[in-house]
């Protein structure tokens, strides 16, 4: 096969990089470009009426955007390090069942198939005053006469909206810190046990340090999708009830789509785009750091 | 004697405990998605019943005669969305499969500069959240024309899906040894041969898996297809969901029912390809 004058691994991802380049790269540079201007849908000549950094300034004076800025930058880090430390304990319990694991495993997986859509569909039915499972199952049990209002109350709805995130994305570090502990050399476990380590040393020093990996590894696969959760609150409160679960996106999609003022939504944007990819590349490298600290250890 | 009884106890606390925090974990992941099914088959009444109704007494497919029949209520033009939602997701996820294949396969078997600076920037085009690019491709694509069109939400999904095909790809082909390709380049074969011949067919189910995993993403997704789809000729099911509701009332039984009908292929093709899924990222992330 003649490639060219290409180097034959340039020619093979010259595919991806250029639909990346055409679907994911040139929209954000026509979203960056259009940051800069008074864009509104409903008017299409505004796109080329040029006002500097004007948007910018009004999103830095925002009240609205800096709460929802701070709501889901605090949503992400509750949501990731709960999800962590419960799919950490899950993965452990898991390891310890003798009989039935495969059935365990399976069962596991179960919420990685709803799309993020259904969860909140799913969730704003449980959490529904009225109708909702969990309302019910307190009424019935007797433990509340009164109808809580889950996705009303300001701090009940991002509670309510916080489980739903953990319910369907605990799995996903549940399944991969599984899969590290399968690969985990027994041999060390059981130096330290002759050693006398206490189950909670040889934890903490032998089985976490191997694990850490594998975190990252769920934790980059979880940043390069924590904006699923826009779907989510999208359907659950729609930001609402008052922007009391407004998060950046629910935001964003607004001030484009409902109020049309485009160039003000891809300048918000952009500003989430900026902290996405922060994340993503924070926890790219903590997996390489981690991967290349294991590989002298192996 | 007595240390050792304590020590007997102790464990045996320790296994009761583990037993009830799974069996509460479990319940936990599982009643919300029984609750769906279940209603599903419910009558609204007995939905809607206060004080709630436990043991249902009455159940019945009427929300699915009505979703499929779409003669109920506001008539959801499901099976169309079905249509848009398959041809969407099985187009996209070839295309991504195949532009996945190439990117792969260039990670695992070359060397070359700049190589985890370029994966990581192909990664970052994955994380920009799909409302903030939905702005400027729902700008571009109106333009162009691919508002409302099926190819325009593929070229959009084929995109989307992309990297993490290459990351899962790339990690199933590091699996194949390097040696057997070598092997087969000696005895005759081009490189393009070896490939089709010797590491096509070894990594071909982690290939499958990743299949799998993108056209999930594609079925399920929900923030671009939301904006770029308009109308029944493009509109996907996750976006049909909001069919059911309206300004004041929701037609909870309709949209269980379609919950039902959009998680039965997700459930089938996830149980298919648990194993090599798994497989594929921590060998494309740890072995790295």
């Amino acid at each position: 096969m003649k490639l060219g004058k290409f180097p034959p691994w340039l020619a093979l991802l010259m595919p991806a990089i250029v639909l990346l380049a055409a679907v994911v790269l040139v929209p954000l540079v026509l979203s960056f470009y259009s940051s800069f201007t008074s864009y509104k849908l409903t008017k299409p000549d505004t796109l080329y009426n040029w006002i500097g950094t004007f948007n910018y300034q009004k999103a830095a004076g925002d009240i609205y955007f800096w709460t929802a800025f701070g709501r889901t930058v605090l949503l992400l880090t509750v949501a990731l390090n709960l999800e962590m430390v419960l799919g950490l304990g899950l993965a452990l319990m898991v390891s310890k069942v003798t009989r039935g694991q495969r059935l365990l495993r399976t069962m596991m997986m179960f919420p990685m198939m709803f799309s993020p859509i259904l969860v909140g569909f799913q969730f704003k039915f449980i959490f529904n005053d009225n109708v909702g499972l969990v309302n019910n199952t307190l009424q019935s049990l007797g433990l509340t006469t009164t109808a809580i209002p889950w996705l009303v109350d300001a701090h009940l709805a991002m509670f309510s909206i916080i489980s739903a995130e953990i319910w369907t994305s605990t799995s996903v570090f549940a399944i991969l810190i599984l899969a590290g502990l399968y690969a985990m050399p027994q041999d060390p476990l059981e130096a330290a046990k002759v050693d006398g380590c206490t189950p909670l040393q040889s934890f903490r020093f032998v089985t976490l340090p191997f694990l850490m990996p594998f975190i990252y590894i769920a934790m980059a696969i979880r940043s390069l999708d924590v904006a699923r959760a826009y779907d989510i609150v999208q359907i659950m409160t729609n930001g609402g009830p008052a922007r009391r679960t407004e998060l950046l996106w629910t935001l964003i999609g607004r001030t484009g789509y409902v109020d049309a003022k485009m160039g003000y939504a891809n300048a918000m944007g952009y500003i989430s785009i900026l902290l996405a990819i922060f994340f993503t590349v924070y926890f790219f490298r903590k997996l390489t750091a981690a991967r290349a600290e294991l590989g002298m250890a192996l | 004697m007595a240390s050792n009884q304590s020590h007997r106890m102790r464990r045996r606390g320790l296994k009761i405990a583990h037993f009830i925090g799974l069996f509460l974990a479990m319940s936990v992941i599982c009643i919300p998605g029984l609750w769906i099914v279940l209603n599903s088959f419910r009558p609204t009444v007995e939905i809607m019943a206060k004080p709630p109704v436990w043991i249902p007494n009455d159940l019945n497919l009427d929300h699915y005669r009505a979703m499929f029949g779409a003669v109920g209520e506001g008539g959801v033009p499901v099976l169309t969305y079905f249509r848009n939602s398959l041809i969407i997701s099985v187009t996209s996820t070839v295309i991504a499969i195949l532009i996945g294949m190439a990117g792969g396969y260039a990670f695992a078997r070359y060397r070359f500069k700049g190589k985890a600076a370029i994966f990581i920037a192909l990664m970052v085009t994955r994380a920009v959240p799909g409302v903030a690019l939905s702005l400027p491709l729902f700008i571009i694509y109106a333009r162009v024309g691919l508002i409302d069109t099926h190819i325009g939400m593929i070229v959009t999904y084929v995109a989307m899906n992309v990297p993490f095909t290459i990351w899962l790809i790339d990690g199933f082909f590091r699996q194949v040894p390097r040696e057997l390709a070598e092997a087969a380049e000696i005895d005759g074969c081009t490189r393009w041969q070896a490939f089709w011949r010797v590491e096509f067919p070894v990594a071909r189910s982690g290939i499958a898996s990743a299949g799998i995993f993108a056209f999930l993403t594609s079925w399920n997704e929900y923030a671009l297809a939301s904006q770029l789809t308009r109308s029944v000729t493009s509109k996907t099911m996750p976006v049909g969901l909001l069919d059911f509701t309206s300004e004041f009332t929701l037609n909870w039984g309709g949209m269980c029912a379609l919950a039902v009908l959009m998680i039965i292929p997700a459930l089938v093709l996830t149980f298919l390809v648990q194993k090599h899924l798994i497989a594929g990222l921590t060998f494309g992330g740890v072995k790295g």
